[in-house]
């Protein structure tokens, strides 16, 4: 009975299995409260599937082993957003400039901001460095830190709280800073919460949604190209 | 469905390969959007295409593709809690700096060219 309990929370069949439930619970939760902005599905499903593992005993290490097929699909996905690009090829004119602009304005305010704020507020070097490449969506986020000796892992983590945090509070805000025009709602959301801002984006608006996308992949090679430049400076 | 994942799979791989051909500092998934985006151009897909539909589908639970990377929070809650001041002003302030800085800077060069545009 032990055994086979010990295998089964485990195995990548209840591990796919507690992910996909706890995301169906998630998006629940969005429809029953009419899409309120803090019933994100990915927060629930962390929340639920974190609950889960630590009363079962499972090590993150085997969940994250577990979950891979899921995980995997993340680059497809990220390849997928040239889809909504696609349908909104014709509202990139006139736009070029401001975007290749605003990005890496943007992704030299993140790194700086992050590095400095550490810093200020007394956390140490190797926290700044964790924390400079969080605007970068995960597989790059990661691999920067790792290049600039952060701690890979908890970057991601760090890059999956700015995430949820465009997805919850993006539109809000956006709308106080009185960022209006749709364009430049997405730009600035896939700017600072890459992936998760851009599937909030695309709930709200399909131009808000591909813009979102777009800056995504610019921010994520923007930050790659600015990273060591700045961390050798503020550093 | 099946046809349409084969092509965004194609356009990732030659993404991950032409970044490592040329040592570019950008993630292979990204290159094979701009791969896909160009070739949807190029051969004036509709909202039919295999590609389109499954695209859609897998973009519609982007969100699901996230939560094994961020079930690594339970680990890490010690160490936020440790240091819980310089991660959240850090994480939350220049959150809200860059989407600031993105949001003015776009919306001022797009009046700026306008206004220059217009005379």
């Amino acid at each position: 009975m032990r055994d086979t309990w010990d295998w089964m929370v485990h195995s990548p069949v209840f591990l796919v299995l507690l992910t996909l439930v706890g995301y169906r619970l998630g998006r629940e939760l969005r429809d029953r409260t009419g899409g309120h902005p803090l019933a994100q599905p990915v927060l629930v499903a962390i929340i639920l599937i974190g609950t889960t593992l630590s009363l079962a005993h499972v090590d993150y290490a085997d969940y994250r082993a577990g979950t891979e097929l899921i995980a995997f699909w993340l680059g497809p996905a990220t390849v997928a957003l040239a889809v909504p690009l696609h349908r909104q090829a014709r509202r990139l004119r006139g736009f070029v400039v401001p975007m290749l602009m605003a990005v890496p304005v943007g992704a030299v305010v993140s790194i700086a901001t992050s590095i400095l704020l550490v810093r200020i507020c007394g956390g140490d070097e190797l926290l700044a460095r964790t924390m400079a490449p969080k605007a970068a969506t995960t597989p790059v986020s990661i691999a920067l830190s790792e290049g600039i000796g952060g701690l890979p892992p908890m970057t991601a983590v760090l890059t999956i709280v700015a995430g949820i945090l465009g997805a919850v509070a993006g539109p809000a805000v956006l709308t106080l800073l009185r960022v209006r025009d749709r364009r430049a709602r997405g730009l600035a959301l896939g700017a600072v919460s890459h992936g998760i801002g851009t599937s909030r984006a695309l709930v709200e608006d399909e131009t808000e949604g591909a813009f979102s996308g777009l800056s995504m992949g610019l921010t994520a090679l923007a930050t790659s190209i600015l990273l060591p430049l700045l961390v050798a400076v503020l550093l | 469905m099946i046809t349409g994942l084969t092509w965004l799979l194609a356009c990732q791989l030659v993404g991950e390969v032409l970044v490592r051909l040329t040592h570019a500092p950008v993630p292979g998934p990204v290159v094979g959007m701009a791969v896909l985006f160009l070739l949807l151009h190029v051969r004036r897909a509709g909202e039919d295409a295999t590609v389109v539909r499954a695209a859609d589908g897998l973009i519609r639970h982007l969100q699901l593709l996230f939560v094994p990377a961020g079930v690594g929070i339970v680990v890490y809650l010690g160490a936020l809690r440790a240091d819980a001041v310089p991660i959240v002003v850090a994480l939350v302030g220049s959150w809200l700096a860059g989407l600031a800085a993105v949001g003015w800077t776009t919306v001022l060069l797009e009046r700026f060219l306008a206004s220059r545009g217009s005379r």
